[in-house]
């Protein structure tokens, strides 16, 4: 699946089956500081990925 | 996860609840009139000026209250602060500046480089080589041009987009650095001594998290572009805003916890530092201030006048 991180605006393959929730874990994002959206929707934690999915982590930190 | 009130599909869960968008977006507004309500934030008689950045807090805190001013009839406008922070600033204006157009809002820019002669890029060069930080010296003088537009505008209310994960954050800030002071001035009305030339400044967002503000920006589709200063991870705050993150995904409501126990002791430390400081008036630009000459202008001299 492509994941974009907008906080690093990168955009990565992850090519694992698994919940929203493992995505987090595997790229050691703090789930509070998040929205993740998949196909244009937003998700919540328990929701399956696969590999055919796009994914976005969007981040809920902003200002200064 | 289904929505806890309907059968459609949850787009957000909090405290054992989960919400699809319709009740995501019933639940925010509800909480934001609430907070306007219990605290007396806005009255009919007052003119409201809202500190609007352009991000995703500003936009939503305009948004709620727009919603609430037209609802009851209260006079509003926003009003921009550019500080100059090129390739962040200049893009949340171009978001301020088509939401205002889209729902007919009022706005207002005053700039750095107008008031003071420099962007802050420029004065953050001089800030540092002088040993201040970038965010020391952009508060102070945001804050200054904040109060002074409000006030020259006939605002009697000014709004920020302050939530809960700042509030929070100021607290911890202000325990660690021993400053109960400095923590009396918070809450969900700020200040804690009335002066004519002051603007008090309200928080209807007191109760909302970052998440929920994006979660929100994002459903109402928003434009917001993800903005995070430069500057921000030269700051003390960057670091409590992370370890604080770290405790809501160990406790969930950890943030909610500290500003409801703070709410609890605010009243005691509001009377106890409610004489303790006498304001006089700057000798130089004549706003309210503890000393003689006002931070923003002894800033102005160090940082402005070569």
């Amino acid at each position: 699946m492509k994941v974009f991180i907008e906080k690093e605006n990168k955009q990565i393959v992850f090519d694992k089956e698994c919940t929203a929730k493992e995505l987090l874990v595997e790229l050691n994002i703090n789930p509070t500081t998040v929205i993740l959206v998949k196909n244009n929707e937003t998700i919540l934690l328990d929701e399956k990925l696969s590999k055919d999915d796009e994914i976005k982590i969007l981040s809920v930190v902003s200002g200064g | 996860m289904k929505c806890s009130s309907c059968s459609k599909k949850a787009v957000y869960s909090s405290q054992g609840r989960s919400y699809c968008k319709d009740h995501f977006l019933n639940y925010f507004e509800r909480k934001i009139f609430r907070t306007i309500r219990k605290f007396s934030l806005m009255k009919h008689e007052d003119k409201i000026c809202v500190a609007a950045s352009g991000g995703k807090d500003s936009l939503a805190v305009l948004y709620m209250t727009m919603l609430y001013c037209k609802k009851y009839k209260i006079d509003f406008f926003a009003l921009n602060i550019d500080e100059g922070i090129a390739d962040y600033r200049d893009h949340t204006i171009k978001d301020l500046e088509t939401f205002c157009k889209k729902y007919d809002i009022t706005y207002h820019i005053i700039s750095f480089k107008e008031k003071f002669g420099y962007t802050l890029d420029e004065l953050i060069k001089k800030a540092i080589k002088k040993g201040k930080k970038p965010c020391t010296v952009c508060g102070i003088l945001r804050r200054t041009l904040l109060n002074r537009g409000a006030r020259e505008l006939g605002a009697t209310k000014l709004v920020t987009g302050h939530n809960l994960d700042d509030e929070s954050q100021a607290y911890l800030m202000n325990l660690f650095l021993g400053s109960m002071k400095h923590s009396a001035a918070l809450g969900p009305v700020t200040g804690f001594n009335s002066n004519n030339k002051f603007v008090p400044r309200i928080k209807p967002l007191y109760f909302i998290s970052e998440k929920e503000t994006r979660l929100f920006a994002l459903l109402k589709g928003f434009e917001v572009h993800f903005s995070e200063c430069p500057n921000i991870n030269l700051s003390f705050r960057a670091k409590v805003r992370d370890k604080l993150n770290q405790l809501e995904l160990l406790r969930e409501g950890t943030k909610n916890g500290i500003v409801n126990a703070f709410l609890e002791v605010l009243p005691d430390l509001k009377e106890k530092y409610k004489n303790t400081k006498e304001f006089s008036y700057c000798k130089r630009c004549g706003d309210p201030c503890a000393g003689e000459i006002c931070n923003a202008c002894i800033l102005e001299e160090e940082l402005c006048q070569e």
